[in-house]
């Protein structure tokens, strides 16, 4: 970014008060609706309401710490690493399946570009609906047909079930996103290159492992950092549907913990200190994703 | 198989592979839609009873009726109406006030101008999920709960548009604003009559990928709209559902999901290539 912004205009328009009246409905609305709630989150997660609600007591940091101290709240960690983790590798594993395959096909590979990235537009709420419907306890077709081998499918009470499901889930919907970078990735490698390979007698999986694989790093790197961004903010509509943060804990990732400690469980103090968390979170997050762009826009 | 005949050319055999791999990936993606369209098709007692049918049954007309008139809290007409208003509200205010901010910071100089950038740039680091409960305070203050104003502006500054729009003008020929300025012309004209048509691809662009941004929230619809017939229809979904031990209407339930699913589907798979582009694009 910081090599766009050097860049300046040689021809301006003069003039002070138009571009302020330009810029003020951005402004006015990011002051407002965005660093207002933030500097309050930072403000409130300074203290804790009185058991009346009507004071507030400053403890500094004490929220953090007792979050920090906090079995459940270190559990909400350990299970927002797994979830991420198992969301980005199914979803991207599957995609770059796909698009190894659909670059492999001179004819064809269009139509199923079509057919493939269209689930993009099912939101995360919905896909948790579908998926909750073919795993219903009583009436999914899913858990009807487990039955018949004899496999008694409880996402309910079943910690690893739940998990399993809401990750697929999350999953499904996000493998369009990628099959369309990895098959632009994979359709920017010169042809001749992996031709010059097979000449040699390179196999295709040697051909894959050698020359495709790390030639597609930096659409893999690009992609792992947005879907982890994916999976720790925008699946909260999975889990809501789905399992609603259990059985016990088994499901309750940060953003969800942020939302029922804050909303159900009116614990604003500590609601207030995950946000701030979560603040740190991504923005370190957004700066990896920054840098990595600098680094490709200066090649 | 392809693997073993050593040139990059795909026939025979590999060839058949490639197609059932990528046949076997598409069901994938399908069957969850295709059982939830089924599902839609054929009447209550079809689903309680497992196995439900595979085959689409023969009320699709009536349960699209039921849902969309009638629906289990509100009617999902009035949802879909709902989600329309929000879905266009964010992306045409999102590219409205990006653009204008886009134009002050490229043409102009002014005081401030760096610190302004940077205050939209920060934004990126504050998704609404990270700051619910003081921004549901805001708007709970602002007396906009239940109110398309408290749906559609916290979600309406958007960084990437500011920046994408930056990017544009960057690339516009000094020439044309330098013939302007020698005509007389007015910024706003200039900004009117040559910058917006040239901006037209990539604010259709940006067109798709933000209505199915605002299309698809679910959190904050969830928190501020408790009165039933402001619902979105992607958060009015779940609300469908029994609290107790009650059956879900599945037909209803179903069909909504496909209805929530359409309008997005359209403008992705309608403006395909417009897509594929915006999100390349706004995504580097």
């Amino acid at each position: 970014m910081a090599h766009g912004f050097a860049m300046e205009k040689r021809v301006t328009f003069k003039g002070m008060w138009l571009p302020l009246l330009l810029i003020a409905p951005q402004i006015v609305i990011t002051a407002v609706f965005f660093f207002y709630p933030a500097g309050q989150a930072i403000w409130q997660s300074l203290f804790i309401p009185d058991p009346f609600g009507l004071s507030m007591q400053w403890v500094g940091l004490g929220n953090f710490e007792f979050l920090l101290k906090d079995p459940f709240y270190r559990a909400s960690f350990v299970t927002t690493a797994i979830f991420s983790t198992l969301v980005t590798v199914v979803s991207m594993g599957v995609a770059l399946y796909l698009a190894v395959l659909a670059d492999r096909l001179i004819k064809g590979s269009g139509t199923y570009r079509t057919l493939l990235i269209w689930p993009y537009a099912v939101a995360p709420a919905v896909a948790g609906v579908l998926w909750l419907f073919m795993f219903n306890t009583r009436v999914g077709v899913v858990t009807w047909y487990l039955g018949l081998l004899g496999y008694d499918w409880n996402h309910v009470l079943n910690d690893s079930e739940a998990m399993g499901l809401v990750v697929v889930a999350s999953a499904w919907g996000r493998v369009s996103y990628n099959f369309l970078f990895f098959l632009a990735g994979l359709q920017a490698i010169p042809k001749s290159v992996i031709e010059a390979a097979a000449i040699d007698g390179a196999r295709f999986w040697t051909r894959f492992r050698t020359i495709v694989f790390p030639l597609l790093s930096p659409t893999t790197f690009f992609l792992l950092v947005v879907n982890i961004i994916y999976a720790f903010f925008e699946t909260f509509g999975v889990i809501h549907t789905i399992t609603g943060g259990g059985p016990q804990q088994a499901t309750t990732i940060l953003v969800y913990k942020v939302y029922s400690d804050g909303f159900v469980g009116q614990d604003l103090g500590s609601s207030a200190a995950q946000s701030v968390i979560l603040l740190v979170i991504v923005s370190i997050l957004t700066v990896v994703q920054f840098k990595y762009i600098e680094r490709r826009v200066h090649y | 198989m392809a693997q073993q005949d050593g040139m990059v050319e795909k026939r025979g055999g590999g060839l058949w592979l490639t197609h059932l791999g990528m046949i076997i990936g598409v069901a994938f993606i399908f069957f969850p839609i295709w059982l939830a369209f089924v599902a839609s098709t054929v009447e209550q007692q079809a689903i309680v009873r497992p196995p439900m049918p595979l085959l689409p049954g023969d009320k699709l007309v009536e349960n699209y009726t039921r849902a969309l008139t009638s629906g289990v809290n509100a009617p999902v007409a009035m949802m879909l109406m709902n989600s329309v208003i929000m879905a266009l509200g964010i992306a045409i205010g999102k590219i409205a006030i990006s653009l204008l901010s886009a134009f002050a910071i490229v043409y102009f100089r002014f005081p401030g101008r760096h610190l302004f950038f940077w205050l939209i740039f920060l934004t990126l680091m504050l998704p609404v999920e990270v700051r619910i409960v003081p921004t549901y305070e805001v708007i709970a203050n602002f007396g906009m709960l239940n109110s398309y104003s408290g749906l559609i502006l916290p979600l309406i500054a958007s960084a990437t548009a500011t920046f994408l729009f930056r990017q544009f003008f960057m690339t516009v020929p000094d020439e044309l604003a330098e013939a302007a300025r020698v005509d007389g012309a007015k910024p706003m004209r200039f900004f009117f009559d040559i910058l917006l048509p040239m901006s037209r691809t990539n604010i259709a662009a940006l067109f798709v990928i933000l209505f199915i941004y605002g299309w698809n929230q679910y959190l904050w619809p969830l928190l501020i709209t408790t009165d039933p017939s402001m619902n979105t229809i992607v958060m009015g979904i779940k609300q469908m559902f029994p609290s107790g031990d009650d059956t879900a209407d599945w037909p209803v339930i179903m069909a909504t999901s496909i209805l929530a699913m359409i309008p997005p589907v359209l403008v992705v798979i309608g403006m395909q290539r417009l897509f594929v582009r915006g999100l390349v694009e706004s995504e580097k």
